[in-house]
């Protein structure tokens, strides 16, 4: 059962592919998972085109299997276009983390996709399926 | 139930939902007609949510202030904040969990419904991490109100108590209104039943509530002095062993003044992580920010793991949770 953390998991998680966010970035957003403190911050910079991927970077804090899956994200959406990425479902992601995940870890590992979508959707107007709304860090404080 | 906890009478103890619903009743129920500009409400900073939020949301409905007693670095209560606290306003309300949900300290609850009777407040105590664990004395503790849950004492989910003073109880408007806790009904005026019935609206959970009676009865049997006993020595082993684990630190007050919980970090490994591996060692632990947020900020982290021990844990238990551990360090190394 170690397989969760096997080998691949943990060198996303200590050497994060797309880590630091672009400074120039075209689409940004940022997402918490309350539940755990995972953090994600993501950024993405459009080729000419203004539709295709050209990079994507990310910050964040929490759990090896938020961190490492959002590591992950940056390799599978490299060059794809934002309304690729819109639709994409979070089996495409699951499938490259390849491992079961209880209920509550599902939530640590589509973190980072749903902020990229969100960061799609303020940037580029793609859909946000109801899913994946409320990842954009809404702020229900009351008083 | 009213023997478990020393109750006066079997009218002050109201059957709830939950520890939670009964602290709701009292915060809108009491807090609704008693609360004000002026009013200070105050709790601490390691309550569990069920004892904060609802005292946040209704200070903030009546304009009341909202006041904590910020806690050290042992987890234990600064009890020298309270001089500053009174020069608020009117103290009204102090609400404290008897145990920390997430450290395990023992609170020094005598002494804070002292002072909050010294004031004119009523002294709220959340008992859910206590009952299990220790001996609950109403009257000893000199409290106003006491809340406690099923699930956390060997029973089912879904079945809660209070207790409350009888001259309050009765002052206070019913919480949830329906069938149960009427006298009559008319289409001009309604009135209420006695207690504990006015605030026992709708069908009870009948079979959660004969469980919870079980299960109470079970526990007293085997006798809170002997389970208290024996998860004192479950922590000390615990903390001797985890202390030695280089990288690790243990949060909270030494082991005489906490119960069976023993909260700590692996440096570098995030919470979810070290109980991910944990859980396929055979070793059960919660991670997480355990409903104490304010908490975690106090600490300096955004969660934590936490081991905690019953009446039916063993040593061998704890070989395995610092072997466990050790498994986990070498994992992320």
């Amino acid at each position: 059962m170690d397989d969760l953390y096997r080998e691949v998991i943990l060198d996303h998680y200590k050497s994060p592919r797309g880590h630091g966010l672009i400074d120039d970035a075209d689409a940004q957003a940022e997402g918490q998972n309350p539940l755990c403190g995972d953090e994600v911050t993501i950024s993405v910079k459009f080729a000419a085109d203004g539709e295709t991927i050209a990079s994507v970077g990310f910050e964040g804090r929490g759990c090896a299997i938020s961190q490492a899956a959002t590591s992950m994200l940056t390799e599978l959406v490299q060059g794809r276009k934002a309304t690729e990425v819109a639709s994409l479902p979070r089996e495409a992601l699951l499938d490259e983390i390849g491992i079961p995940l209880t209920p509550i870890r599902l939530k640590c590992a589509i973190l980072g996709l749903g902020v990229l979508k969100v960061a799609l959707h303020k940037a580029k107007g793609t859909p946000l399926p109801e899913e994946w709304q409320g990842m954009g860090g809404d702020d229900l404080t009351f008083g | 139930m009213r023997a478990f906890i020393n109750a006066p009478s079997h009218r002050e103890v109201i059957f709830t939902r939950s520890a939670t619903e009964a602290i709701n009743l009292i915060a809108y129920s009491w807090g609704l007609d008693n609360l004000g500009p002026g009013d200070v409400v105050v709790i601490t900073e390691l309550e569990h949510h069920a004892n904060f939020v609802p005292w946040q949301f209704i200070a903030k409905r009546t304009g009341a202030q909202f006041a904590h007693i910020p806690i050290d670095d042992y987890g234990e209560l600064q009890l020298d904040a309270l001089d500053e606290i009174a020069t608020r306003g009117n103290i009204k309300v102090v609400a404290n969990n008897l145990v920390s949900n997430t450290l395990g300290t023992i609170n020094p609850v005598e002494k804070l419904a002292a002072w909050a009777h010294e004031h004119g407040a009523i002294m709220v105590v959340d008992a859910a991490q206590a009952a299990p664990h220790r001996h609950i004395d109403v009257q000893a503790l000199g409290c106003d109100f006491l809340a406690f849950s099923s699930h956390k004492l060997c029973g089912p989910s879904g079945a809660g108590a209070l207790w409350g003073r009888r001259e309050l109880l009765e002052e206070m408007q019913p919480f949830n209104l329906g069938g149960e806790m009427i006298r009559s009904v008319a289409l001009e005026r309604t009135s209420w039943n006695e207690l504990p019935y006015k605030f026992e609206a709708g069908t009870p959970a009948i079979a959660e509530a004969y469980g919870f009676g079980q299960a109470i009865d079970y526990v007293s049997a085997v006798g809170l002095d002997a389970i208290e006993a024996h998860e004192h020595e479950l922590v000390v082993q615990a903390m001797d062993a985890l202390g030695e684990l280089p990288g690790v630190r243990i949060f909270g007050p030494p082991a005489d003044r906490r119960t069976g919980i023993v909260s700590f970090e692996v440096e570098g490994i995030h919470p979810h992580d070290v109980a991910q591996i944990l859980n396929w060692e055979g070793v059960a632990v919660r991670a997480g920010h355990h409903c104490t947020q304010p908490l975690m900020t106090r600490l300096g982290v955004a969660a934590t793991t936490r081991a905690s021990f019953y009446l039916y844990s063993i040593p061998e238990e704890v070989e395995r949770l610092v072997e466990g551990i050790k498994k986990v360090q070498a994992t992320f190394s």
